[in-house]
């Protein structure tokens, strides 16, 4: 009676002081790699603690708020080693904590969700962009922060439409990763309107990435690569695995854009952003982590804030109290992206707007004016409920 | 003939040493580092003043002397003379100020310090930091209660609105609100404390003897999706009767039967609507458009918009006060 009657009017008062009670303690997991991944830019090389430096700030944020409500947020750190099992580190961090941020390729985050199913532990797929982890892959226990490849080529496309630069030529690598980012802008541009006049492929044929005479060389190559192709307005590059998109701007054979993997890139989240409010976000992640905060740090900040918001909403630390909480039609979080953000309930996908950004400014987000959706213009980007291939059992 | 003459004379006479309201309105813009002057009776900016990085909290100074502007990037507070129209002092702020509120006496100042999750209290006479209050994340809403004894501040990322006893500067209760409070009002008879909440969508209605919500005004615009409805800036009348709401990228400001929490209709004004003033005789409500750069004047016994004025950029607070 009582609790109901607390959830009706949504209290959530407590006493200033620190109550005598001990605080009640929520543990929260974070899954990653170690070592990180190699970029053809200086610049975009990630830091060694990208992604969990978001995570951190959040427990920061959270247990600011916690200490009005007598709740403390740990996080304990995994980071694999090449050949280190996922499964058994995600068991070792369940055992302490009912929650886990996990930033792990999908087949190690199916293993590690099927693991932990009957063990009630909630993952936060902060990094992973495969939309077969939100279709025909998608598990009960998994909510999905990150977008989805889908949603960032949709992002890309709608902007694209919008700016009548509806000729693409598309430049795809060799690797599986960079054929799945195609696979994503062919189904955007049939979408939304665009024309792949040509498509080719760039092979990985390896060597060294940075060379002294590297620019010489790669000044001649790329318009080379480039030449004869059929009228067009943009390139658009799908290249996830680094090998040759960065080297595209100002080389092509024809003065045009780049887009996708260099040039205008979609994500998540930018350090120029400045909108709606997101400079405090900017200036608290400087200050506790020195560096500037990428897309994966937002991730993991956002599910981290997740666990946050609804400990803060239901006033407990109940693990299955707060999954309900999160997973019921009103819950939103706020992450600085101008608008509630929510959970898409046929999959647990985050529906965000995406950022369009050229590694300096934010040149625009999506979805853009005009792409209409009869329950949230955000379901414009992505898979929508009615293609969707996801049963959650 | 000549009594046409000295009647069109006198009429002339009269229409101009008519009183003025003598008001006038001191806007902060945000982007452009200035602070806007209108004049209430023209209806036009007379003068802009340059002041520091990133104006926003802005207020007349209890004795009316001066204008206080906080400048978040500069880590000040700027004062304005208010009859020379200049920047003539500054006082401490803590970091990054946003927004401050006075007593009554203007002897104190609290400020919003966004950065650093703080509220600073600042002696207006002996000019220093007095006090330091712990607040949750991104704090920007500063009210006082009627009779003083509460100070109310809210916390954007924390969602909560903690009631803190000004005496003691202690936090007493916090009440945890839809997403990103924004602002905080007291009715005059103190029977109710509103708290925006700009991601939430509502403004919570609470009861601040019992430190609990008790309820929570909507809104739905036909046509418009519902998360463009931002509320923001809250301004309710002096007899609490009528409220206004700013609803942000709504580009509305909502009227508001105060008694029923009702909408009584919405006033279409300029893009990003965020904060508001009223004139001292409360015969209109200035509000700032963020986006489009503008004050739009409403007519607050009418209840519709009449005039829009040309500011600075990103115009963000307003304060209007008698002219000295």
């Amino acid at each position: 009676m009582i609790r109901w009657l607390v959830g009706a009017i949504g209290l959530g008062i407590v006493a200033g002081h620190a109550a005598a009670a001990e605080p009640i303690e929520i543990g929260i997991g974070y899954l990653g790699q170690a070592g990180v991944k190699s970029k053809l830019s200086l610049i975009d090389q990630p830091a060694e603690n990208d992604g969990i430096a978001g995570a951190r700030l959040a427990i920061e944020d959270n247990n600011t708020t916690g200490k009005f409500l007598n709740q403390r947020f740990f996080l304990q750190e995994i980071r694999l080693k090449e050949g280190d099992d996922p499964v058994k580190a995600a068991a070792e961090l369940a055992g302490r904590n009912g929650f886990i941020i996990a930033d792990l390729p999908a087949d190690a985050l199916i293993a590690a969700a099927d693991a932990l199913r009957d063990r009630g532990t909630v993952l936060f797929n902060a990094g992973s962009i495969d939309d077969r982890l939100r279709e025909q892959n998608c598990r009960a226990n998994v909510i999905h922060v990150a977008p989805t490849r889908s949603m960032l080529a949709d992002a890309l496309a709608q902007y694209l439409v919008w700016k009548q630069w509806k000729r693409w030529l598309l430049v795809v690598g060799s690797h599986d990763q960079d054929k799945l980012y195609a696979e994503a802008l062919r189904r955007a541009a049939a979408r939304f309107g665009a024309k792949i006049v040509q498509e080719r492929t760039f092979e990985d044929t390896g060597g060294a990435r940075r060379t002294d005479s590297g620019v010489t060389l790669i000044q001649r190559q790329m318009p080379v690569f480039t030449q004869q192709a059929p009228a067009y307005d943009i390139l658009v590059a799908a290249d996830e695995s680094e090998v040759f998109a960065a080297y595209l701007p100002y080389r092509t054979w024809d003065p045009r854009p780049v887009a996708g993997s260099a040039g205008l890139v979609p994500r998540s989240w930018d350090a120029s952003l400045d909108q709606w409010g997101a400079i405090q976000m900017q200036n608290r992640f400087m200050k506790l982590n020195s560096r500037r905060m990428t897309a994966l740090d937002m991730q993991a900040w956002t599910a981290v804030r997740m666990i946050g918001e609804a400990a803060s909403r239901v006033n407990s630390g109940d693990r299955k109290a707060m999954f309900d909480f999160v997973k019921q039609p009103n819950f939103s979080v706020a992450a600085f992206k101008g608008q509630r953000l929510t959970l898409r309930d046929w999959n647990l996908q985050l529906r965000q707007p995406i950022l369009l950004v050229d590694g300096r400014m934010v040149v625009s987000v999506s979805p853009q004016e005009g792409f209409l959706h009869q329950v949230s213009e955000l379901d414009t980007l992505g898979f929508d409920r009615p293609e969707t291939k996801c049963r959650l059992h | 003939m000549w009594r046409s003459y000295l009647l069109c004379g006198l009429i002339g006479w009269i229409a101009i040493t008519a009183p003025a309201s003598g008001f006038i309105a001191y806007v902060s813009n945000e982007k452009s580092n200035t602070v806007s002057v209108i004049d209430t009776d023209k209806w036009i900016v007379t003068k802009t003043i340059k002041v520091g990085q990133r104006p926003r909290g802005i207020e007349f100074a209890r004795d009316g002397k001066s204008v206080l502007v906080a400048v978040g990037d500069d880590d000040k507070i700027e004062v304005i003379d208010t009859v020379t129209q200049q920047v003539v002092d500054s006082l401490p702020s803590g970091p990054d100020p946003e927004r401050f509120t006075q007593d009554a006496a203007g002897k104190l100042l609290y400020v919003a310090n966004e950065n650093d999750n703080t509220v600073t209290v600042i002696d207006l006479e002996k000019r220093a930091r007095v006090g330091e209050i712990q607040v949750g994340v991104e704090p920007e809403g500063m009210t006082l209660s009627p009779d003083g004894k509460l100070l109310i501040n809210t916390s954007e990322t924390t969602n909560m609105a903690h009631f803190i006893d000004t005496a003691t500067r202690e936090i007493v209760a916090n009440v945890l609100v839809d997403a990103r409070p924004r602002f905080a009002a007291f009715k005059r008879d103190s029977s109710e404390l509103w708290v925006s909440s700009e991601i939430g969508g509502t403004v919570s209605v609470i009861d601040p003897a019992k430190r609990a919500i008790t309820g929570k005004i909507s809104f739905d615009i036909p046509g418009l999706r519902r998360e463009a409805i931002q509320p923001v800036g809250i301004a309710i009348t002096r007899d609490d009767k009528t409220a206004f709401i700013a609803l942000g990228p709504a580009n509305r400001v909502a009227v508001v039967d105060a008694a029923s929490h009702s909408v009584i209709k919405y006033l279409l004004v300029g893009q990003r609507v965020w904060q508001m003033a009223f004139t001292p005789d409360e015969k209109y409500l200035l509000v700032t458009n963020g986006v489009s750069n503008d004050v739009s004047v409403i007519d607050a016994t009418a209840q519709k918009v009449i005039k829009t004025i040309q500011v600075g950029e990103l115009p963000w607070g307003i304060t209007i006060a008698q002219q000295p």
